[in-house]
């Protein structure tokens, strides 16, 4: 007997295409084409009001790059990130040591210190804000009675203290986030590789060295990257807290874009910026991603 | 045994330490919020004087939650039906073009999320969905579906084959087999991407501020984030921690209810790499 072939719209291609169609619409219509429509903004004249008013290439670009407050962002969103990283996952890997065994209590801790994460970064921006607050804030007060200070504290106040404020904010939002990943790769190291090395009489610190910080390469390369790629493209956290001062010290480059667009009331040239962070952060992918593969290989 | 007890005392102050620190900015902001400020709604003792700030607030509360509600459900519903479709289509199904879908999608975990709106600010524009709880929920929904469909993708793939196919021996259409054999299999990767989805649509901050120009289609940390600078120029703390509590409560009490689904999408994530 012959099989009759199912008419079209019954075979499996169609079939998989027609699931695949919403996942394909969603993509081409908020993904791919305003990829597309911020590189045409890039390089044309674009006011916020009046919209598109024909080639402006490579003004955008230049007039972006020349403005005063461009290079000053880029290093300073570039100093957050390497503090940022720096301390928050240093931090994430003590808070993974001290929760991974079976100690008593072990889970509540995790649970603790991963409390913060359940919530919003704009949230703990507004928490940070009242908790800084040099008049009704506590730990102003906290200082000023341990005598530590004699004057209101103002955390926000100075650039430094408004940038390692922010830090602070970031670790404590961030770090359970980055423990719990930590973890994950922690569990996966065998037993015997520690019981192995006990053997040989190494003692804790060279264990921890030799053992446990290689085998742990691949899960720490993964926070790195995504600590990295988080804190280059900072936002909430000073737009909410510091709101960029004090005096635009703590200008990040996403907030740069915001108030090309939004302030300045120019789309191409906060289109132009937008294309270079992307720019940037693609190129720092690829470095990463070559990096893990070659840590991966060795 | 003692000795053992005293030698783990250094490890208990150190993550008790950290532990204290960890709880007191959300224990503090609490009590802050209940407690009697100068200044704000509640100048003296104890009492809910700041969340009736909030209720008053501009558009009010109500009316601030009802946004946000709508933003997330809509953002969780589009989420799961297009991820839930999308995985399947991913997972057992072969057609041109399939890997190339598949990459884009991930690919939009490597655009930055403010290059991406500035473009959909006028794009939203052109189809009518500027101001709107609808646009800022499909854009909320775009920047779900990499994890999403990934996620779903994976949970598909984990399901026996055999199980479908005596669905479809039995009669059943592959929508069938989808509906009545598949959709079990899956709902817990169904309720790790719905989680996740809810929380960043909740949380959201940067999309809402730049999609939405008025006032009274503000999601609730927008309108929290704008109430500060209320009243010439005077600062309402206590109205602010009111908000923050009433912004963080959903949150947690999901993450303490759901947190081994929370966990799972963590796995994935790490695992895979």
């Amino acid at each position: 007997m012959q099989v009759k072939a199912p008419p079209w719209w019954r075979s499996r291609t169609v079939k998989g295409m027609g699931y695949a169609a919403p996942t394909a619409v969603f993509v081409a219509v908020f993904f791919v084409l305003p990829l597309l429509l911020v590189g045409q903004m890039s390089l044309s004249d674009w006011p916020l009001l009046a919209g598109d008013r024909g080639v402006n290439a490579p003004e955008n670009y230049t007039d972006v790059t020349h403005s005063a407050l461009f290079w000053p962002a880029v290093r300073f969103t570039l100093l957050y990130t390497v503090i940022v990283t720096v301390v928050l996952l240093g931090l994430a890997l003590l808070l993974a040591l001290l929760v991974q065994e079976s100690r008593p209590g072990a889970g509540f801790f995790r649970t603790v210190y991963f409390l913060p994460s359940a919530l919003g970064l704009a949230s703990a921006s507004l928490l940070f804000w009242g908790l800084y607050s040099p008049t009704t804030g506590p730990l102003s007060r906290v200082l000023d009675t341990l005598g530590l200070v004699d004057d209101p504290v103002s955390f926000l106040g100075s650039p430094t203290s408004a940038l390692l404020s922010t830090v602070f904010l970031i670790v404590w939002k961030f770090a359970g986030f980055y423990m719990l990943i930590l973890l994950v790769g922690l569990q996966r190291i065998p037993h015997e590789v520690y019981e192995a090395a006990r053997m040989d009489g190494a003692s804790r610190g060279q264990i921890f060295r030799s053992v446990t910080l290689p085998l742990l390469r691949p899960s720490l390369a993964l926070t790195l990257l995504l600590c990295v790629t988080g804190s280059l493209l900072a936002f909430d956290q000073f737009f909410i807290l510091t709101k960029g001062g004090p005096d635009n010290s703590t200008v990040t480059v996403v907030q740069l874009i915001y108030r090309e667009a939004f302030q300045r009331l120019n789309l191409g040239t906060a289109a132009a910026l937008s294309i270079i962070v992307l720019g940037v952060l693609l190129l720092l992918n690829a470095l990463q991603f070559r990096g893990l593969r070659r840590a991966d290989e060795s | 045994m003692l000795t053992r007890a005293l030698g783990r005392t250094p490890h208990y102050v150190v993550a008790g330490g950290l532990a204290v620190i960890f709880l007191f900015p959300l224990l503090w902001n609490t009590l802050a919020s209940v407690s009697g400020q100068p200044g704000t709604a509640q100048e003296s003792g104890y009492g809910l004087g700041n969340y009736r700030t909030l209720l008053d607030y501009d558009a009010g509360l109500w009316r601030y939650l009802l946004n946000s509600t709508v933003v997330s459900a809509l953002t969780v519903a589009l989420t799961l039906g297009v991820s839930l479709l999308g995985g399947y289509a991913f997972a057992r199904f072969d057609f041109p073009g399939r890997n190339l879908l598949f990459l884009l999608t991930l690919a939009i975990l490597m655009v930055p999320y403010a290059t991406l709106l500035i473009p959909l600010y006028v794009l939203l524009g052109r189809l009518h969905l500027q101001n709107s709880l609808i646009g800022l929920s499909l854009v909320l929904a775009m920047f779900q579906l990499p994890f999403a469909t990934f996620m779903m993708r994976i949970s598909f793939e984990a399901v026996p084959r055999e199980l479908e196919e005596s669905a479809l021996v039995d009669g059943c259409g592959t929508a069938g087999a989808l509906r009545r054999v598949l959709l079990p299999a899956v709902r817990p990767g169904l309720i790790t991407v719905g989680l996740f989805a809810f929380l960043a649509a909740w949380n959201d901050f940067i999309a809402p501020l730049i999609l939405i120009s008025d006032s009274e289609k503000a999601p609730l940390p927008l309108a929290v984030a704008n109430l500060r600078q209320q009243s010439m120029g005077a600062v309402d703390y206590g109205a602010t921690e009111a908000g923050v509590v009433v912004l963080a409560v959903p949150c947690l009490l999901l993450f303490l209810l759901l947190q081994r689904h929370y966990i799972r999408g963590f796995m994935s994530g790490a695992l895979k790499g």
